[in-house]
């Protein structure tokens, strides 16, 4: 029976319960796109690096995950090479092109091929000159741009000679030399990548290359893609947390604004319900269970809005914001709306429960 | 009859606090009344009648005196006590209807029984006081689409629902053309007659007290005639 008063109440102002649901579902929209943008670039970041095909990667000294410091010679990649179950060694050079979310790697194509199997070109083919750029099918949609196209990147035109399937090394790749040159990196490479005679001499040709070049970070890729978690990205886990608090935060003043009018509108009503015996709880129970409803609402809606997005984002940037939908963060995102949603109908289910009776009844 | 008082005051005052001057509601009422009884009370505005139904009914605490209701001490009641006091004992009609404008009238009498800790669903005897009532085929509507006479029968069907000791009727014939006081009253003295209900009805319209056993004459704050 409470429930029903409760739905009754709820269908009785269906404008205020559809816009605090809205409202509610905004934050929760929020953290599921936060969620889903950073689970979507670290998966997508996963992806292309497995997709290389190698087993052994080298970095500079000082890169982080994200960032790759300074260079390294080419004479290393060819003494890379040279190692003990080393069966090839590939250079290559990365830059950022925008954000921290879309890259070009420069790359030798013929040895880069040999390592990973080569692109899947859906247009086109490979480079045809030193003008010429390779671009995944994200990056040519976001770009609307077809073979032959010129784009232009880093200031400079490039004609499209290969469009091809995603998920392999970057989004955008020019010629090694052509980037090298391009981003005054001559003779240097940002990481090389190693494949190896036998994958079961990963662990040992890590372990061997450490004690030859202790200041270079060197992983093996298993190692090295698991990484690639919020954890290890500075500052995300913490930035997570603070859009969060800001949903909790939304969603207790939307409910407590929305509660607390429908307080003041239903005070001859809480006045009856007093009259036949309601107790303080009683009143309480149905406000919260009120705000939990909207809160419970507005999830559902946040979820809804989420796909729309991503919907939206995929459209519009496919290649610069991988957003993905991350069904696990649905809970924790109903949770801190319910928490929020029940905060905020604690002062005016309070405020409602406490009403003097004959006051109530003899509201306007 | 019982012949035990189901309603018992003593000296009963109650002060009210209007900022920072006490206004005298209730001067020392003594009432008693007995179970099955149909009283009236009657008296101009401010003469204390709601007060005192507000006390008997455990919406407010007296100030001082001693009031019984239904064999409970009202002046030692928690708030908490006051409030099992309207669940079970007490009952109310209003001038104002005061039903639920979001439930059905069905709903609104349901509210009451769940409310009182009884299943939602009222006795099948009590489809007996429906016919009396007159609302046996208008339960699925909401007060709004219900006439004044027709709500307040509803409201009557609310408060008698979980077989109050008392059915206190706070002039419910106040918003009703003649034709639908004089159903109301017809209703209200059926109950009294054929289910022994004790009402205490206030009223301004001396046709509607003369439905009472008795009537209770109060000014000012007392009791100044009982006829």
């Amino acid at each position: 029976m409470t429930a029903k008063l409760v739905l009754q109440n709820l269908k009785h102002k269906p404008m205020r319960s559809l816009l605090s649901i809205l409202l509610i579902g905004v934050p929760v929209t929020l953290i599921l796109c936060l969620v889903g943008l950073s689970h979507g670039f670290l998966e997508d970041s996963q992806r292309r690096t497995r997709g290389i095909g190698a087993d052994v990667i080298v970095r500079p000294p000082g890169s982080t995950l994200l960032t790759l410091s300074g260079g390294i010679s080419d004479k290393i990649v060819d003494w890379l090479g040279k190692q003990p179950h080393v069966k090839m060694a590939v250079g290559a050079v990365n830059q950022m092109i925008q954000g921290v979310t879309l890259g070009a790697t420069g790359i030798d194509l013929k040895q880069f091929d040999q390592m990973s199997g080569g692109f899947t070109y859906l247009h086109g083919g490979p480079f045809q000159g030193p003008d010429d750029v390779i671009i995944d099918q994200f990056y040519a949609d976001q770009q609307h741009a077809h073979v032959g196209d010129r784009i232009v990147i880093l200031n400079t035109p490039w004609r499209v000679s290969g469009i091809i399937e995603g998920g392999k090394l970057a989004h955008i790749v020019f010629p090694l030399g052509v980037l090298q040159e391009k981003t005054s990196h001559i003779g240097q490479v940002s990481q090389i990548y190693l494949k190896l005679d036998d994958t079961a001499n990963t662990a040992a040709v890590v372990q061997g290359l450490k004690e030859k070049l202790p200041d270079y970070p060197i992983y093996s890729m298993a190692e090295f893609t698991s990484l690639y978690n919020v954890n290890n990205i500075p500052a995300l886990r913490e930035f997570i947390i603070v859009i969060m608090a800001i949903g909790v935060v939304i969603g207790f003043a939307v409910v407590c604004l929305s509660m607390y009018m429908a307080v003041l509108q239903r005070t001859r009503e809480i006045g009856i319900l007093k009259s036949l015996g309601a107790s303080q709880f009683f009143i309480l129970r149905i406000i919260l269970t009120e705000a939990v409803i909207l809160g419970i609402g507005g999830t559902i809606l946040g979820i809804a809005m989420s796909y729309g997005a991503c919907w939206l984002i995929r459209t519009i940037e496919p290649a610069s914001i991988p957003m993905v939908i991350v069904p696990y963060w649905w809970p924790i995102a109903g949770v801190v709306t319910l928490v929020g949603a029940a905060f905020g109908a604690l002062y005016p289910g309070i405020s409602a429960a406490r009403h003097d009776t004959i006051e109530a009844l003899s509201y306007e | 009859m019982n012949s035990g008082p189901i309603i018992e005051t003593r000296d009963l005052r109650k002060t009210y606090r209007v900022g920072k001057v006490d206004v005298p509601a209730l001067r020392g009422v003594d009432l008693t009344v007995k179970p099955g009884e149909f009283v009236a009370i009657v008296g101009p505005s401010g003469s204390g009648k709601s007060t005192l139904f507000h006390i008997i009914g455990g919406l407010t605490p007296p100030s001082s005196g001693e009031v019984r209701v239904a064999g409970q001490d009202l002046a030692a009641m928690t708030e908490a006590g006051r409030t099992r006091l309207r669940k079970r004992s007490v009952a109310f009609v209003f001038q104002k209807f005061n039903l639920l404008p979001n439930l059905t009238a069905r709903d609104n009498i349901a509210i009451a029984r769940h409310i009182g800790g009884f299943p939602s669903k009222p006795e099948v005897s009590f489809e007996e006081a429906l016919r009396l009532l007159g609302i046996a085929n208008r339960l699925d509507h909401k007060p709004s689409e219900l006439s004044g006479g027709e709500q307040q029968r509803v409201a009557i069907a609310r408060a008698i629902v979980n077989h109050p000791a008392i059915l206190l009727a706070d002039e419910p014939t106040g918003n009703l053309d003649s034709e639908s006081s004089k159903a109301v009253l017809e209703v209200l003295r059926g109950l009294n007659e054929r289910l022994g209900q004790t009402i205490l009805m206030i009223t301004h319209n001396p046709e509607a007290a003369a439905y009472g056993h008795y009537i209770v004459q109060m000014r000012d704050g007392r009791i100044i005639e009982k006829a």
